[in-house]
């Protein structure tokens, strides 16, 4: 199986969605170890994707996933902007021009964007961040593709692998970013990052599980 | 706790939080148009005269809410232009990169930058923009806070009070004529100089979020606050103004150390919602402190000048003087919130 630029259209639209609607939860989490924003500063990228990629909603996957870095980018400010922004900056590159993208070349680009946001905040794991929830979702993913699963199942493990490395912040002591000026007090609350992070990739497997469904409704 | 509960409450002075920025901006412009021209989107607030012929720019920015840094601090003698964010967030590179192609002036730019993790991000990302264009970038960072720990398990200190004092004393070395190293190597023995601590009787109500940071009860207070509401170091019971003071200048003088004889800037920094009155009582005890210890504080800055919105409470920032960082300081400066020799 492949993966369409239409599907990939479909993810981020479903996951903008879904940051407008966590947005006062991601927030809350911040506010709890960070300062405040995570939610709103999110949202507020997000809804510019959504502008954004409007006039290029026909063209390849790399460039969908180039301009939701720049939107991002110029728009999330904080640590959030770059982190996503290099994230989808790193995954478009690797799929530039390509319209259909196999199983394998999909997995790669998610571990280059991984590779790009590490880069980008030197984070390791276990530092209570992004990382938590997205290292272990590639790992996973990369395993279940070397298996020969099918995507679908590729994406439901990768998803399931980021909420568990989101929920395994909790006991952390944040190393980085504003919540590590707390010390222990940073013990005890799940890292936003890791969350939404945790959220992006299920709507990645939501939202390629239910394309084909909607398309065949939609043609029909 | 009838009184704590109406802080928590959203009561200011604003059309909606999303147009707060912008309208605060043209604010700036219409109020200080002699000194400063607001671009938007991206927002940038670029000294008039800019770009100087063979003058070092100096950009710098962060978050909104602090004001008057740092969009207060453009103009003669101090910044080029100062890039906002939305309030507490980093602003983005896409600003970065358009203050440093307004204001350079062929002699390259410094960026100053305070230690947040975004900040630092999204400078960084501007640079590699700026230098791609063919710009010549430095950057220092700003990071003299003692609340926090050092360390390999932090993001590392933040960048607090030094951050004023730097723009000034490099600001009136960039507009002597200085170049790009020497403006930089200023710049990094200014931080390396200077130390800070705050605290905080009450917490701040971002916009956007539209409720308290974080809750405090009406006799307690917290200790080593930055300046984005975040919780700091220690929650204790509220003490006497001197005694407040003094666990704040003690704690900056042993960090560095400074020590007998050493001449001091001393900064008394309000938060945003406490008055000058209470500023000056504090400026009091430190002046005892510093006398007590033998340490001369040649130079004052007391008020409001690197603030988290609405918080009540204070920080102390200490830099130790020497004849250049001294003339500098002492240089005319002709901003909206700083102006004197002029």
């Amino acid at each position: 199986m492949a993966v369409s630029s239409a599907q990939i259209y479909t993810w981020l639209e479903r996951y903008a969605g879904i940051v407008a609607e966590q947005k006062q939860y991601l927030t809350g989490l911040d506010a709890a170890i960070g300062d405040g924003d995570h939610g709103i500063n999110l949202d507020r990228g997000f809804q510019t994707v959504l502008v954004k990629l409007a006039p290029v909603r026909d063209k390849d996957a790399g460039t969908l996933l180039k301009t939701t870095g720049m939107a991002l980018v110029g728009s999330v400010g904080g640590a959030g902007g770059p982190l996503y922004g290099t994230f989808f900056l790193r995954a478009g590159a690797a799929l530039d021009g390509k319209a259909e993208v196999s199983d394998a070349e999909f997995v790669d680009a998610l571990e280059a964007g991984l590779k790009g946001l590490q880069e980008r905040g030197k984070a390791n794991r276990n530092d209570k961040t992004m990382v938590d929830a997205l290292a272990p979702a590639v790992e996973r993913a990369r395993q279940y593709l070397g298996e020969g699963a099918p995507l679908e199942e590729i994406l439901a493990a990768a998803a399931d692998a980021a909420e568990e490395g989101m929920k395994a912040t909790i006991p952390l002591k944040a190393l980085k970013g504003r919540a590590s000026y707390l010390g222990d007090r940073s013990i005890g609350h799940q890292d936003p990052g890791a969350t939404s992070s945790y959220l992006m990739l299920r709507a990645l497997s939501d939202s390629l599980a239910a394309l084909p469904q909607r398309a065949t409704t939609t043609t029909t | 706790m009838a009184e704590a509960a109406v802080t928590t409450r959203l009561k200011k002075l604003i059309n909606t939080p999303e147009t707060e920025v912008k309208d605060a901006l043209a604010g700036m412009a219409a109020a200080h148009g002699d000194l400063i021209r607001v671009e938007y989107d991206p927002n940038v607030i670029i000294r008039k005269d800019a770009p100087r012929k063979g003058k070092v720019g100096l950009v710098s920015g962060g978050g909104s809410g602090h004001e008057p840094m740092h969009g207060g601090y453009v103009g003669r003698g101090m910044l080029d232009a100062a890039c906002p964010g939305a309030v507490f967030t980093s602003p983005t590179p896409d600003q970065m990169a358009r203050a440093t192609a307004a204001v350079d002036g062929g002699a390259g730019v410094l960026h100053v930058v305070k230690n947040y993790t975004g900040d630092i991000m999204n400078f960084e990302m501007a640079a590699e923009l700026a230098r791609g264009e063919g710009a010549k970038v430095n950057a220092v960072i700003t990071n003299d806070d003692v609340a926090v720990q050092d360390s390999l398990y932090t993001a590392g200190r933040r960048g607090v009070g030094v951050t004023v004092l730097l723009e000034k004393i490099v600001g009136g070395c960039a507009e002597a004529g200085a170049d790009l190293e020497t403006v930089t190597t200023l710049a990094k023995k200014v931080n390396a100089n200077g130390r800070s601590m705050g605290m905080a009787l009450t917490s701040c109500i971002v916009p956007a979020a539209g409720k308290v940071t974080f809750e405090i009860a009406d006799d307690e207070m917290e200790l080593g606050i930055g300046i984005h509401g975040e919780p700091g170091r220690e929650r204790t019971k509220l003490k006497a103004a001197d005694e407040i003071a003094e666990i704040l200048t003690s704690t900056v003088v042993k960090d560095l150390p400074y020590k007998r004889g050493d001449e001091v800037l001393a900064f008394v920094n309000g938060m945003g919602g406490t008055p000058l009155i209470e500023l000056y009582v504090v400026a009091n005890a430190v002046n005892r402190y510093l006398q007590k210890e033998g340490i001369k504080p040649a130079r004052w800055l007391v008020g409001s000048y690197i603030t988290s919105l609405e918080m009540a409470g204070c920080s102390v920032t200490l830099l130790k003087l020497d004849a250049e960082t001294t003339k500098f300081w002492d240089a005319p400066v002709h901003t909206p919130a700083l102006r004197w020799g002029v």
